[in-house]
């Protein structure tokens, strides 16, 4: 079971260097083939500040710079019954290799199904850029099994 | 920018609820495939390269990451439109993606409204298996503001 004295807690904020050498490792796992969100060049020509990060690269750079507190552990996080119900992105701006982002999460909720076989964690996590700026959100819905 | 000027050539009026995506092919998912994904991805979790972990958790062998599909999915989305053009991509994992699993991607326009000044459609986006099996079934919304 998620440990319930959690709830309601927010991260520290994490500051996290968004590395062109992540994106284009990232971009390659992930079959892309546009250019822009590999090759420095391309994206300079296409008049971008940076290689252009993938729709869901901002979960990676979360994944890179986890919350101390409350980290997986306090969480009472088990990975070996754990899977990944849910995720979410809202947009608000792009996120370029060079940029330099900071993050904060929020334990959001916590609630059993199936009678306390299946247990559920939402955390929403918020992306800012240097000026302050909203860049996106992320929820996440992780499920552990009981029992 | 490149991406304001790309973006008229999806228009707004012509999309009709209904319109499905180009779909795309991913795989067949081997262990390379999920070794290059825990490391670009910075998600560690042993249960998608390490097979005895996996073994011990209960599970026949490692199994690909939910956030893998999803970011194939999300190349679809990029595909046919500006990345900047996409304001919401949310999705839930409704099955696992085993080893050697292909994904296909699909989407489908279910939605045309227009909020905060702009002109926006709904996709209900999923991938499945080569055997049918759905993995993931999902929402993006879409600006087409010209």
């Amino acid at each position: 079971m998620f440990n319930r004295a959690c709830l309601g807690l927010v991260s520290e904020d994490r500051i996290v260097d968004v590395e062109l050498g992540q994106i284009k490792l990232f971009s390659k796992a992930i079959g892309e083939t546009n250019p822009i969100y590999f090759d420095e060049s391309a994206a300079k020509k296409a008049g971008l500040r940076g290689v252009k990060a993938p729709l869901t690269f901002g979960f990676c750079l979360k994944s890179l710079a986890p919350a101390k507190y409350p980290s997986n552990e306090d969480l009472g996080i088990d990975f070996s019954r754990l899977l990944h119900a849910e995720e979410k992105f809202d947009y608000f701006l792009p996120i370029y290799s060079g940029d330099r982002l900071t993050f904060s999460t929020e334990v959001e909720d916590m609630y059993e199904k199936k009678g306390g076989a299946l247990d559920f964690l939402i955390r929403t996590t918020k992306v800012f850029n240097e000026a302050g700026e909203l860049v996106q959100t992320q929820t996440n819905t992780l499920v552990m099994r009981n029992g | 920018m490149v991406d304001d000027e790309k973006r008229t050539h999806l228009s707004y009026d012509a999309i009709k609820v209904g319109d499905s995506l180009p779909k795309l092919k991913f795989g067949p998912i081997n262990r390379h495939t999920l070794a290059l994904y825990c490391g670009g991805s910075g998600d560690h979790n042993p249960i998608h390269v390490d097979s005895d972990f996996a073994k011990n958790s209960g599970f026949e062998d490692v199994f690909a990451h939910g956030m893998l599909s999803m970011a194939v999915l999300g190349r679809l989305l990029t595909g046919w439109v500006e990345q900047d053009q996409i304001r919401t991509y949310g999705v839930r994992f409704t099955s696992i993606t085993q080893v050697h699993d292909v994904v296909t991607g699909s989407g489908e326009v279910t939605e045309k409204y227009e909020e905060d000044g702009e002109k926006r459609i709904v996709l209900d986006v999923m991938t499945k298996t080569q055997y049918g099996r759905q993995t993931l079934s999902g929402t993006a919304v879409i600006c087409l503001t010209a």
